[in-house]
């Protein structure tokens, strides 16, 4: 059945009925292709949704200051838990191994005024290190440096929205506004992909808030990223390890759950997860849909080519092919049809999405893409209902009597 | 070499039984160029049917070259066809789109005889057919007697024991016609055996013997002095 002289047959066969096998390979070809095309741009959707969603870095802890409900080591139960630039410091010494950079966040609201226009804004007192966490975008100048902490200096980076209520237009670069009752110079202007309310911050150095609060040492909330080298286990454990670390330096009971907060952006992924899992599933239905198509169009050609060939397979049939030999014949075409034409598909969608990489951005569609997985198990399921789309009217054709295929129409 | 006793067959149209053949019986000796002839619907095209194994009896007996002709599936009568039977057909049933050559080599294939000397044996069948110079042309560029000798070449290809020719010269002008026959008689002169049906008067008479069918049955069945083909060419 697959010696080189059947082969030969097919290839003879192929290259001298050019219209049919175009017709078959195309419809193949143009399934997969679409497959992967439609695929691909899903993936895109999913990787803008992501952009827009996830915003913040995902190696991240934040750290909330709580009240204690247990009594331990002599103090009651009810105590107020505060931060300080101590906890900073010692959290910096003892994980300093885990610790890809820490950062305090201390929120207040002011109002800004600049020349005759104000409003109210919210203030976060950070470190430097605030910028990654919550992937701020300069546009201009520069985000709050450790100068910045050290010298307690009063300096702000405003957001975009902040830049266009109160300065309509005007540079605010270099400029000074008035925060509470004191003078402050702008040396930043930010953009954040998080949306609008993350364009309406003022940040300034930690430091300075505290100097301006009577030169207290609170912190409010802490940042805490960890090196994304230490992998998910590895920042389980940590997590556990920094709780620890915080109660006993707070003298608070270990089982006490009330008493700091640590929420874990990874854990907050999964909700923004379930909608990009809805993504997945429209997906995966729409390239159900393409499969379903070019299978419906395979079969169809199919169903035309042995049509048109019944003639022919009743020749073969009176001058001694057995219906296994007719069979084999069509079968052994169409598949290597649909397997040349599918590749042909395969590897023309994949060029083209690797192609368009970021270019379709502004339909939401970023970096589109589809695994090779997925995009191989489209194409072999092509081929095999192919396949079987061939084998039912060769098996119908290959048991017509010759005298019934060759009687004249 | 065929040897038919009793044979019956008929068709179902609708809900009545269309009774084609009514008791056939007849036997050809090796070397004979005989004849079926009849109106239609008088049966020919379905003894021919069935001697080809193309089409199967409900009663009777069909032995060709010994070998009793029953149960038959697809597989084992496309085996038997291969060995036995070459056939001729009024409509020619070339592969469109396969060479002069490659149509006279396909028997050869379904034989798995290699394609090299497979060639060298449809090019030799095409030249005793006369028409060698034409084994790379496809069909529709050959003339109507071209494709009958092409379709002669290729059911002498498979070097069976009888040729079944159906109405061979139905589609062709009187004059290619009986080119046609004298390149049968001379096939025939070689020592094949050979049927042939046809309606026509003349081209009947170019045969050895004429088997005469009516309404199902066998009513004249005489030998006859051959008319040589070649002395109207």
């Amino acid at each position: 059945m697959f010696n080189r002289d059947s082969w030969q047959e097919i290839f003879d066969t192929i290259s001298k009925n050019k219209l049919r096998t175009f017709l078959s390979g195309f419809t193949v070809a143009l399934g997969i292709f679409i497959f992967v095309i439609l695929f691909g741009f899903g993936n895109g959707l999913k990787n803008s949704f992501k952009e827009f969603f996830v915003d913040d870095a995902t190696n991240i802890f934040r750290l909330f200051p709580g009240r204690t409900n247990m009594p331990h080591n002599g103090f009651k139960s009810g105590r107020y838990i505060e931060f300080d630039n101590d906890d900073l410091a010692a959290i910096q010494k003892n994980f300093a191994f885990q610790i890809q950079y820490i950062t305090p966040r201390i929120t207040r609201n002011y109002t800004v005024k600049y020349k005759n226009k104000s409003n109210n804004y919210g203030l976060r007192a950070v470190a430097p290190g605030h910028q990654e966490a919550e992937k701020t975008i300069l546009m201009k100048g520069r985000f709050i440096n450790h100068q910045d902490v050290k010298n307690k200096t009063k300096y702000v980076v405003i957001g975009r929205l902040v830049e266009d209520d109160l300065f309509e237009g005007e540079d605010a670069l270099g400029k000074y506004v008035n925060i509470g009752k004191r003078s402050f110079k702008v040396v930043g202007v930010f953009q954040d992909d998080g949306g609008d309310n993350e364009e309406r911050f003022v940040y300034t150095a930690y430091t300075t808030n505290q100097l301006i609060e009577k030169n207290t040492d609170k912190v409010g909330q802490i940042i805490v990223a960890f090196k994304p080298i230490i992998g998910y286990a590895g920042a389980m454990e940590f997590e556990e390890e920094l709780m620890a670390f915080m109660k006993k330096r707070h003298d608070i009971n270990p089982k006490d759950e009330s008493a700091i907060y640590l929420r874990n952006v990874a854990d907050d992924l999964e909700q923004n997860q379930q909608f990009g899992s809805l993504l997945q599933i429209v997906v995966t239905f729409v390239g159900i849909g393409t499969l379903i198509a070019g299978i419906i169009g395979i079969s169809n050609i199919m169903v035309y080519v042995v049509k048109e060939r019944t003639k022919e397979l009743g020749i073969r049939k009176a001058i001694g092919a057995t219906p296994r030999s007719v069979i084999a014949m069509i079968l052994q075409e169409s598949i290597f049809i649909t397997t040349a034409a599918g590749y042909i598909g395969l590897f023309g969608g994949i060029f083209l999405l690797s192609s368009l990489d970021n270019t379709l951005d502004d339909y939401f569609i970023k970096n589109p893409y589809i695994d090779m997985g997925t995009a191989i198990f489209a194409t072999i399921l092509l081929i095999i209902f192919g396949g079987i789309a061939g084998y039912v009217p060769a098996r119908r054709a290959a048991r017509i009597k010759p005298i019934v295929a060759l009687r004249d129409e | 070499m065929i040897e038919i006793k009793d044979l019956h067959k008929s068709y179902k149209v609708g809900k009545n039984a269309l009774h084609v053949l009514k008791g056939i019986n007849f036997n050809i000796e090796e070397g004979e160029l005989v004849a079926i002839m009849g109106s239609s619907g008088s049966g020919k095209s379905t003894l021919l049917n069935i001697i080809g194994m193309l089409d199967v009896a409900d009663k009777g007996s069909y032995t060709l070259d010994g070998v009793p002709i029953k149960d038959l599936d697809e597989t084992k009568a496309a085996k038997y066809r291969n060995k036995f039977l070459g056939f001729i057909f009024q409509s020619f049933n070339l592969i469109n789109y396969k060479t002069a050559l490659e149509n006279v080599a396909l028997p050869l294939y379904y034989q798995k005889v290699p394609r090299k000397e497979r060639n060298e044996k449809a090019m030799k069948y095409l030249k005793d057919v006369g028409i060698d110079d034409w084994a790379t042309h496809l069909p529709s560029e050959l003339s109507g007697g071209q494709k009958q000798r092409v379709a002669i070449a290729r059911a002498m290809a498979a070097e069976s024991k009888v040729l079944l020719a159906d109405e061979p010269t139905g589609a062709l002008d009187s004059t290619t016609s009986y080119e046609v026959m004298q390149l049968i008689q001379e096939i025939n002169d070689s020592g094949k055996t050979i049927l042939v049906v046809t309606h026509e008067n003349d081209i009947a008479n170019m045969c050895k013997r004429i088997v005469l069918l009516k309404d199902g049955v066998i009513i004249e069945d005489k030998k006859i002095n051959q008319v040589w083909a070649s002395d109207h060419v």
